[in-house]
């Protein structure tokens, strides 16, 4: 019987965004989100690792081929978030505050279709080297 | 005071260097240059939109321990002064937009880390001197900038 094995795959990206709810008043902007909500933008060096789990192919003696995920994560997340403005740039955050929570969700609904249905994901996303955040939770 | 008993033990220098971190937005454009000269010089740094990094700032200054507390600063002091001075005007910012002290210049690391040398600078007492502003744009991206020491 095949061994289960989490491989991880480690990318960065960088972007500009603020943190601003469209319904609220400049005043509960700033007593939200403080500095975040700065009119004119901030940006971050995100720090992206993506966990797939699953068996080791007897075959390959792969989880799945690293390099495949790599791609997918370059086609799907660096090309549309990389030195891009979060909340001017995207489509996915038009009408969805770019916080590292809802980017993770993001992320994971954009990598989930190009992974084999058996194996399972997670995203941790560092927004800083401080600061960081995973989905989905077990 | 300070500055006499420093001169007592003159003879051993040291660098004492303060860490900070601050995360700003920035594009790299020539104005006067059209959107493809800027695109094909300064790629993805060229967006229109900005696009932002963690910063990461060491500060370093030169300068004798006290023999009354054996400091060559406080450092204390020194992490008041880089946030009095320099994180507060360019912490969460627009480096394009809100800075005064980068009005009129590129907002390249390189510039920014003599801008933040130049903000320093006239501020420490004469007893020590600045050494040296490092600046990590990202983990494996960094300047360091000498002022007239080098």
């Amino acid at each position: 019987m095949s061994k289960r094995v989490a491989v991880f795959r480690r990318e960065h990206f960088n972007a500009a965004h603020r943190l601003f709810q469209k319904t609220w008043s400049e005043e509960e902007n700033k007593n939200t989100f403080g500095k975040c909500s700065l009119p004119n933008y901030h940006g971050h060096n995100y720090e992206l690792e993506i966990k797939v789990i699953g068996e080791v192919d007897i075959n390959t003696g792969f989880v799945m081929d690293m390099k495949k995920l790599s791609d997918i994560v370059k086609e799907n997340v660096l090309e549309k978030f990389d030195h891009k403005n979060l909340n001017l740039d995207t489509d996915e955050f038009k009408n969805l505050n770019p916080t590292a929570e809802n980017i993770a969700i993001v992320i994971y609904n954009l990598l989930r279709p190009g992974i084999r249905e058996d194996l399972e994901l997670f995203i941790r996303l560092y927004e800083t080297p401080r600061n960081y955040v995973e989905y989905p939770v077990q | 005071m300070h500055h006499y008993l420093c001169q007592n033990h003159g003879e051993k220098m040291v660098y004492l260097t303060r860490v900070e971190h601050f995360n700003a937005a920035h594009k790299l454009y020539n104005p006067e240059w059209t959107t493809e000269k800027n695109d094909e010089v300064f790629g993805k740094c060229a967006n229109e939109n900005w696009h932002g990094h963690n910063y990461e700032l060491y500060v370093t200054v030169k300068g004798t321990p006290s023999a009354e507390t054996g400091f060559v600063f406080d450092a204390k002091r020194l992490s008041i002064l880089i946030k009095e001075n320099v994180l507060e005007k360019i912490d969460h910012k627009n480096l394009n937009v809100d800075v005064d002290f980068m009005e009129g210049k590129f907002c390249s690391t390189e510039n920014l880390a003599i801008g933040i040398w130049n903000q320093l600078q006239p501020l420490l007492p004469d007893y020590i001197s600045l050494h040296c502003i490092k600046l990590y744009e990202t983990p494996r991206i960094y300047v360091e900038y000498f002022g007239d020491n080098l």
